[in-house]
């Protein structure tokens, strides 16, 4: 009869598999090979971006509701948002993805300096992007384009070469705000994730056999960005 | 009207949809208890026959396609037979016929307001006739709401800002009971009623009677919902009376006393005729005018220190009713 | 032979990985920062555990009220809030995390070879994260509570003064505790199965706890976005849900039941995933139709995604979506009945031990075949319209969770509990439990079912009197079913305090987990296993993994 288990000693970690007794200080105990770890960690950083994607659908569909019921208002409403700021923001963070990008390439041939250089840059980006976001939500509050009770564009004094919006447009900026609100908060968080990587760089964990902190905070970065990419045009340009 | 076995699953049919509902049900539970007793017999048998005896090894797990594609697909058409039957069901529940007579039924925290074709309104109870299609076209003021009658086998959710409809067609005389069925809150403390004793009310409550009535009594119903309720000695209601009436039927008692302490919304006692301060700063006369839009639009003049939590009974009275509250208000001075 | 391994910071963190883990690292600092997903395994049970004693308290304060019609204890603004607070507790406190985070955290990664699971820092997160969750729950419950009822419906939710955005953004985060569990399950799987672990050997709880973390992963998320709207509709009045301001009321339901119905299969999948082992164990041999199994699992998974709108059948919701929604509901029932035919099928031939584990998968046999066939009288369009939002509902979702998955969790505690302490439990006693939770909970949820179809609504703190003989019967039963529970603690305190010390694999069962120490090394081996044969290969394996350690009396009657 033969067992469940037969033990092979070059297959453990804690025998030593690689034979001369000297285990890669990044490696936890639990995996066998640092490719292997990596693979793991890109791996759980996909299913984290699916729950995220879900999320975020989530938006989309309720978007995609009350748009069909009510698309000549919600084009009205659309005609609000400053098209330029927007394509701004959009630029700059197809920008930063491509300087994400950059830093996990850096860091792949252990460039330690270029890679701080690089997360350095794409903080900036998100930087501006915030920046440009803060002007973009100051001007909707002046000219009272607000969810719900806070809605006043209705109102004489918020017309807007003569016109005003109707008070259903609330819904509109309703949407808005979540869904751009939502995508900010993810934002600061892709900062602080790029934050934790740049930090692990500077105190010299990095090196080219061992970047995962890089490459799965430029994935995280990435998606942050692709989300952007679909509510600009959704937002901005269509209506 | 209810069954005194109780292990009857059903109450008592008393709509069109009654054999058909109850047909299916007892259709599924039998299978259903034919299929638990077929299983959990043969599994209660297997640990019987096969528990462990010493030297007796267990054998290995064998295939059998067979049985196993057996017992996916059997199922599969018992329960495309169960989603047709069913289905076809529910077109019937919600095809109402052509000449069916509509009631408008509005709901609210927590009563029911019945309109009928000529205008006549009821609170909390039904009246209608046996025989004939009717369809209830549902709304709700303030929160979700369910209209249930058990023993028509029908319900439907009155919903804030749509309408939504069902219909029955009852084949017998006498009471039963409706309920509301979506979950909508309680008040916070119980109201005093008239006679003393103290009753909650809430989601539980909002539950009365429907009143099926042969068709001779149909039309008498109909024309005396217009006019003022009567003594039994055949006196119609002073204006005040039935204000005083309205004031339980229609729950205003759930938030406003006639005592003078205050409860969710004002006091109604000694406010006619004297001045008002409101929530945005101005004061207002209590009178005919500013009462009959303090029931229409409950939220436009809200009392200082109260919250604009009532719901608007646009709709549930007829102007008679209005004036008759008013009235009754107006004896509180 | 090489002993030591020379790392840069010692991976193991100063803790020797041969030792027990229950002492390896001493002082409850070693404890809170732990990344061993055992010692993470043992937090998260002890916390479900006060969980289920917290919302079955509020369960009994229930049946207390509805014992009599009209007031018996509280007032009818109090009972509201105990009913909601009753299910919020039991299903995002107790029964989501329950089987996946503490029994699949402990279990799991041995089962199929690791020495942990892929990211054990983000474990120790993920319990964190639910402390905090709960944390936010308490504090929503003594600052004045909700009373919503579970599934928080607008408008009333957005528009009652309870505190429903504390409640709710403790959900929130406890979600987020839920989708890392799930994560973390799908890289453990798919990266660190041992050599030789393939697909078609995986034991089949660890199949379940894949599916389940499919559906955590994908499901939950929805659920966050709906919390969030909600709370920001509450907040900022965006209007979305408000009919008032041109919003949906109906909206909020589906959003709601489009995570929340995925949601019951994470309750379930993981109970029938440790019923598969016990079945397997105690009839010793393999569980019959083992890929139909594994594949209604992931059937499940996938159905469950597909059929939230059955809970909206009188929602106002279009006739085709309720059309569509009730075919596709029956078809998911096909998976559940496969299995249901499946375990029976094992017990064929088998060599049948009752052992408490065993009577609770047997109860969970029994029980959730009850309670999934009074799903297809919610599944059956026209049969609903009378059922819907009475305590027929109520009655079928309690026997598939609690006599389904709680029945499964209690089985599954018994079972590893001599993996998880090192000690065995007093096995007449506990039986004594078992009779006392079997009884009890059918006299509580049976009467509930007539009740329901004769027409009495749920979530009513009164009643007409025509219904007062069942709630006394229900309401007799919760202290029976208490008592149950009651002696069984007293069972787990007194096998804690003064059991007797159990050998590596008490059940002789030929699951991979039984072939470590019990309790487990810190790294659960010693080195890497390499399987050979499948989990349930009584056939091929050794007398010395099935018996190892085993008083020899035992021995002879087992075989």
């Amino acid at each position: 009869m033969s067992s469940a288990t037969t033990t092979e000693a070059s297959h453990s970690p804690v025998e030593g598999g690689h034979g001369h007794g000297q285990h890669a200080p990044f490696l936890a105990h639990h995996f066998d090979t640092p490719a292997h770890q990596f693979d793991s960690a890109k791996l759980g950083m996909w299913i984290f971006i699916a729950t995220e994607i879900l999320m975020f659908g989530g938006l989309f569909v309720a978007y995609g509701l009350f748009r069909g019921q009510e698309t000549e208002m919600f084009h009205q409403a659309h005609e609000r948002l400053d098209k330029i700021m927007g394509a701004v923001n959009t630029v700059v963070l197809l920008f930063s993805s491509l300087t994400a990008a950059l830093a996990v390439r850096q860091s792949q041939v252990g460039d330690r300096k270029g890679t701080t250089r690089w997360l350095i840059v794409t903080l900036l980006c998100a930087c501006i992007f915030l920046v440009v976001k803060f002007f973009e939500y100051q001007h909707k509050f002046h000219d009272g384009l607000l969810p719900g009770h806070y809605f006043t564009a209705h109102l004489a004094q918020h017309a807007h070469h003569g016109h005003v919006l109707p008070y259903r447009a609330h819904m509109f900026f309703a949407l808005y705000f979540m869904m751009t609100g939502l995508h900010g908060v993810h934002v600061l968080i892709g900062m602080g994730v790029l934050s934790w990587a740049l930090k692990r760089n500077l105190d010299g964990k990095i090196s080219s056999r061992y970047f995962t902190p890089i490459e799965i905070g430029a994935l995280y970065w990435h998606l942050v960005d692709l989300v952007w990419i679909y509510l600009f045009p959704l937002l901005y340009l269509v209506g | 009207m209810n069954s005194t076995d109780l292990m009857k699953q059903l109450p008592a049919q008393w709509s069109t949809f009654g054999p058909g509902y109850d047909w299916l049900f007892y259709f599924i539970y039998w299978m259903s208890v034919v299929l638990f007793v077929g299983i959990i017999g043969t599994a209660i048998y297997f640990v019987v026959k096969y528990r462990r005896q010493p030297g007796v090894k267990a054998e290995p797990t064998g295939h059998n396609l067979v049985m196993e594609l057996a017992w996916t697909v059997a199922p599969v058409v018992l329960l495309v037979l169960l989603f047709h039957w069913g289905f076809a069901g529910y077109v019937s529940l919600t095809t109402p016929p052509p000449d069916a007579m509509d009631i408008r039924v509005r709901a609210r925290k927590w009563s029911w307001d019945f309109e009928y074709p000529n205008g006549g309104h009821t609170a909390n109870e039904v009246t209608i006739p046996v025989n004939r299609p009717v369809r209830f076209v549902l709304s709700a003021e303030d929160v979700l709401h369910s209209m249930y009658i058990p023993a028509f086998r029908v319900k439907r959710d009155a919903v804030p800002g749509m309408y939504s409809t069902l219909w029955f067609q009852a084949t017998h005389t006498g009471d039963t009971r409706f309920f509301c069925a979506e979950y909508c809150g309680a008040a916070d403390e119980p109201v005093t009623q008239p006679d003393g004793t103290q009753r909650d009310t809430g989601h539980f409550s909002m539950n009365g009677l429907v009143h099926i009535v042969p068709q001779a009594r149909w039309s008498t119903f109909l024309e005396g919902i217009l006019r003022a309720p009567t003594h039994p000695d055949g006196r119609e209601f002073t204006a005040a009376e039935w204000g005083e009436q309205l004031y339980t039927q229609q729950n205003c008692n759930t938030c406003h006393s006639v005592n003078g302490s205050p409860m969710t919304g004002p006091t109604w006692q000694h406010i006619f005729g004297h001045e008002a301060a409101l929530a945005d700063g101005t004061r207002v006369m209590v009178d005919e005018n500013y009462l009959r839009r303090s029931i229409l639009e409950p939220n436009a003049q809200v009392v200082q220190g109260f919250n604009p939590v009532m719901p608007s009974y646009q709709g549930s009275l007829t102007d008679r009713q209005l004036d008759a509250l008013i009235a009754y208000i107006r004896s509180l001075r | 032979m090489a002993t030591e391994v020379e790392h840069a910071a010692d991976p193991h963190g100063g803790i020797d990985p041969n030792e027990n883990y229950l002492i390896a690292g001493k002082g409850i600092w070693s404890w809170l920062s732990t990344l061993d997903h055992k010692r993470i395994g043992v937090m998260y049970l002890i916390s479900v555990i006060l969980a289920f004693f917290l919302g079955g308290m509020f369960a009994l304060l229930i049946r207390l009220e509805l014992l009599t019609p009209g007031r018996t204890i509280m007032g009818a603004a109090t009972y509201n809030r105990v009913f909601t607070l009753h299910g919020a507790i039991m299903v995002f406190l107790f029964i989501i995390p329950s089987i996946p985070a503490a029994m699949g955290n402990f279990v799991l990664p041995i089962m199929v070879g690791a020495k942990d699971v892929a990211f054990p820092r983000l474990n120790l997160m993920s319990f964190y994260i639910y402390v905090i969750g709960a944390i936010f729950c308490l504090f929503s419950i003594v600052s004045g509570a909700v009373d919503t009822g579970w599934t928080f419906y607008t408008p009333y939710s957005t528009t009652s003064s309870s505190s429903v955005v504390s409640m709710t953004l403790g959900v929130f985060i406890l979600g987020f505790s839920s989708i890392l569990t799930g994560l973390n399950f799908i890289v453990t799987i798919h990266k660190l199965r041992a050599p030789g672990l393939h697909w078609r050997r995986l034991p089949l709880f660890v199949w379940g706890m894949y599916a389940t973390s499919v559906i955590q992963v994908l499901a939950t998320p929805v659920l966050a976005i709906t919390l969030a709207l909600l709370a920001m509709e509450k907040v900022l009045g965006l209007g979305i849900f408000d009919a008032s301001l041109g919003g949906d009321p109906v909206l909020f339901q589906h959003f709601f039941w489009f995570y929340s119905h995925p949601a019951v299969y994470i309750m379930i999948v993981p109970g029938m995933a440790i019923v598969s082992e016990l079945f397997a164990t105690f009839s010793r041999r393999a569980v019959f139709g083992y890929f139909a199994i594994a594949m209604s699992s992931l059937g499940l998974a996938l159905l469950g995604f597909l059929v939230w709108g059955h809970h909206m059948f009188t929602s106002g919701q279009s006739e085709f979506a309720t059309m569509v929604f009730s075919g596709l509901t029956m078809l998911v029932a096909i998976p559940s009945g496969v299995k249901v035919f499946n375990w029976t099928a094992t017990l064929y031939k088998g060599s049948i031990w009752l052992t408490t584990p065993m009577l609770y998968a047997l109860s969970f046999l029994v029980l959730f075949t009850i309670g999934g066939l009074t799903g297809l009288f919610l599944g059956t369009l026209s049969v609903d319209i009378h059922l819907h939002d009475t305590y027929f509902v109520v009655a079928h979702f309690h026997y598939v969770m609690m006599g389904g998955t709680v029945m499964g969790f209690l089985g599954g505690l018994l079972y590893w509990w001599p993996k998880i302490t090192g000690k065995l439990y007093n096995e007449p006693a506990a039986k004594v439990s078992w009779a006392f939770i079997f009884v009890g909970f059918n006299a509580v949820f049976i009467a509930q079912f007539i009740m329901g179809s004769r027409g009495m609504p749920r979530r009513y703190y009164d009643y007409v009197p025509e219904f007062r003989p069942y709630h006394a019967f229900s309401t007799y039963g919760s202290w029976v079913l208490a008592v149950g529970f009651f002696i069984l603690a007293g069972v787990l305190i007194q096998s804690l305090l003064k059991g007797a010390k159990s050998p590596p694999n008490p059940w002789g069962s030929a699951g991979f987990e039984w072939n470590t120490s019990s309790p487990p090394i810190f790294s659960n081996f010693a080195e890497t296993p390499v399987i050979t044969r499948g989990p349930y290969d009584y056939h091929e394996a050794t007398e010395e993994e099935l018996f190892d350690g085993f008083p020899e009396d035992f021995k002879k009657t087992v075989s």
